[in-house]
């Protein structure tokens, strides 16, 4: 589905948006630092980073309703803000939520901005709503007002009026907000099906899960700025695996885990039936893609586990998820100090 | 870095599997009228536009249902057009108009101006405007020629509902003017329409006024109460004598001019000025709002 994004993706012109050093400062706040940002022609990039991290912002710039404090944009091959009446009536947005009058059917605020892009063709403006309207499963819903849809309606309303005509980019920010499992489905089945037809799909999403099922490419933003970018393997793969150990005993654990070079921490996120069990987990960076504990021997560590007189109910070597790395970038992990706990 | 039109070449290389994945960038089509048709239906269409237009047509039928109820013959009192009503029905619609302009009027184009983009903002519709793209330009003119539209529909409905209750409640007739003379009833309802046009074209500055401070804010209410305030303002400033100097230049200034259209011959110098002085405010409310559209972050 992807191999087109392969051998030349990162060619001149072949990148559906590239920023350069894009910055942009609200007074003395810094919303969005130097950021680079190489979207592939073709890719469903994923665009991830906790809450305030800046990605709106950038989307806003993407989008021209924000002027860049310094830096460049182009999107589709043509620089943004100025070729803006040229680039975005190829460009499919959602931004920061779906937003509607909501004294009017779903069909009339679909029909209403659609007038607003003059590069459309009237006459098949009705069809059009109908279609956009029916490809996220709102035709029975077409005739109500707004304000009686619920969240996960107006979200799926968003959607069909980024599909209001042929796009070439669609810029989703949080499409998956306020669907239930099944529309969460829907949504991922949707920018599949587009993402086959061409289509780069940029999106933004809380749900590491559901980026990590969806995108080739992911750029992770954190305080303003692009902490990692690449393909979602190359991403991923940067922190292999982790060391997870569950004991009564997390003191003697993290010290024995330490011993070792690895930097455990007590997961504060898991919780355990009984209530002196804790969950310890220790990342394993990888230095040989290849082998994938980097030289140590998990079953040389759970012998000095047991050598060290920790009690250990639970060992496992797990694969990091996109979530983990995530955390690891973003600063959100819960480090313990080491060794400050010792009697 | 980008200046050559890569999308042709690189369309058709980087998405070799998929044919159809490529759109072709599509011109403008037009003006663009769709979206003016789609503004003008909107506002007309909405329950609070339609209940602005209600109320002003209730101010003519509550005259003339109170002076038909409590119509003792001329008492002497109360300003002389009300008077005047009981004799010929065709003054309801102008008497109407002429108690509408220092506030009820005023007040309703306030409201239509302030939340023209204010009120975009608020629902966050003009980002998706924005992005679909309307154009910041194309979109500030589609908006202030909604705000016209209002401006010729407000006095319009005043005059005309008070029109239609004078025939029912009172008897018909040649009309005397201010200068005397009288005219048939035809010309005089052309006189009334003359005068609705007077009060459209007094309006104008206002909701160019409206239009900037709605370009300020993100908050519908305040830009509509901004504007009321404002031309309360500017009529409180204009009864003050010991600022005469500033009268001419207030947008109120030619408001109560109206009267003139009901002099023979027909005061056109007054409706000529008027439309100068708010041409002028339009320029100047016109160029402020401009400049800062054009470059606000669209954050709401």
């Amino acid at each position: 589905m992807t191999g087109n994004a392969g051998s030349n993706a990162f060619a001149p012109g072949a990148l559906a948006i590239e920023t350069h050093g894009l910055t942009k400062r609200f007074g003395s706040h810094l919303a969005v630092d130097s950021v680079d940002l190489a979207v592939p022609r073709g890719s469903v990039f994923g665009f991830l980073g906790p809450n305030g991290a800046g990605k709106t912002t950038t989307i806003r710039m993407l989008l021209g309703l924000v002027g860049a404090t310094s830096g460049s944009i182009s999107v589709l091959g043509q620089p943004m803000p100025a070729s803006l009446a040229s680039v975005l009536p190829r460009v499919g947005a959602l931004v920061e939520g779906p937003a509607f009058y909501p004294f009017l059917s779903g069909a009339a605020n679909l029909h209403r901005l659609d007038t607003a892009d003059r590069s459309v063709d009237g006459a098949t403006r009705s069809d059009r709503v109908a279609q956009a309207l029916d490809r996220v499963g709102l035709g029975h819903a077409a005739g109500k007002k707004v304000k009686a849809y619920s969240l996960g309606m107006k979200q799926r309303l968003g959607l069909a009026n980024a599909l209001l005509a042929p796009r070439d980019l669609l810029v989703l920010d949080e499409p998956s907000n306020g669907l239930d499992p099944q529309g969460t489905r829907e949504v991922r089945s949707l920018i599949r099906s587009l993402a086959a037809d061409g289509t780069t799909v940029f999106v933004s999403s809380h749900l590491l899960a559901e980026i990590e099922q969806l995108c080739s490419h992911v750029a992770v933003m954190s305080s303003g700025r692009i902490v990692s970018q690449g393909t979602l393997d190359a991403v991923r793969d940067q922190d292999v695996s982790r060391i997870r150990v569950v004991t009564t005993d997390p003191v003697g654990a993290l010290r024995v885990l330490a011993d070792f070079g690895l930097e455990p921490s007590v997961a504060t996120d898991e919780s355990t039936a009984d209530g002196d069990v804790r969950v310890v987990l220790a990342p394993v960076p990888a230095t040989d893609p290849g082998h994938r504990t980097s030289g140590i021997q998990p079953e040389a560590i759970v012998a000095a586990l047991v050598a060290a007189g920790v009690p250990v109910r639970g060992f496992t070597v797990e694969e990091s998820s996109l979530e983990d790395r995530f955390v690891a970038l973003t600063g959100e992990g819960f480090a313990i100090a080491e060794g400050h706990s010792v009697r | 870095m980008s200046d050559s039109p890569v999308s042709d070449s690189t369309l058709s290389a980087s998405t070799a599997p998929g044919e159809t994945a490529s759109v072709r960038a599509r011109p403008p089509r037009g003006l663009g009228l769709a979206l003016l048709a789609s503004e003008l239906a909107i506002l007309f269409r909405r329950t609070r536009t339609i209940a602005m237009l209600a109320a002003l047509a209730a101010v003519p039928i509550l005259i003339a249902v109170a002076v038909r109820v409590s119509s003792s013959g001329s008492s002497g009192r109360g300003p002389a057009f009300i008077d005047q009503i009981t004799q010929n029905g065709l003054f309801v619609g102008v008497a109407g108009l002429i108690l509408c302009i220092p506030l009820f009027l005023p007040l309703t184009v306030g409201v239509a101006a302030g939340d023209t983009i204010a009120g975009e903002a608020s629902h966050g519709t003009l980002r998706y405007l924005l992005v679909a793209p309307a154009g910041r330009v194309r979109l500030l003119i589609v908006k202030f020629l909604g705000t016209v539209a209002f401006c010729i529909a407000a006095p319009l409905v005043v005059v005309l509902a008070g029109t239609v209750i004078g025939a029912i409640l009172f008897p018909l007739g040649n009309v005397t003017l201010l200068s005397g003379d009288t005219v048939s009833i035809s010309e005089s309802l052309g006189r009334a329409l003359l005068m609705s046009a007077y009060v459209s074209v007094s309006l104008i500055g206002l909701s160019a006024i409206g239009l900037f401070i709605s370009t300020l804010t993100d908050t519908p209410v305040g830009a509509m109460a901004a504007t009321i305030v404002i031309s309360v303002a500017a009529q409180v400033v204009g009864s003050l004598d010991q600022l005469a100097w500033l009268h001419p230049w207030l947008f109120s200034y030619h408001w109560l001019g109206v009267v003139d259209m009901l002099r023979q011959p027909i005061l056109w110098s007054s409706f000529g000025d008027n439309a100068i002085l708010q041409l002028g405010y339009v320029i100047v409310f016109g160029a402020l709002a401009y400049s800062r559209f054009v470059t606000k972050s669209i954050l709401s």
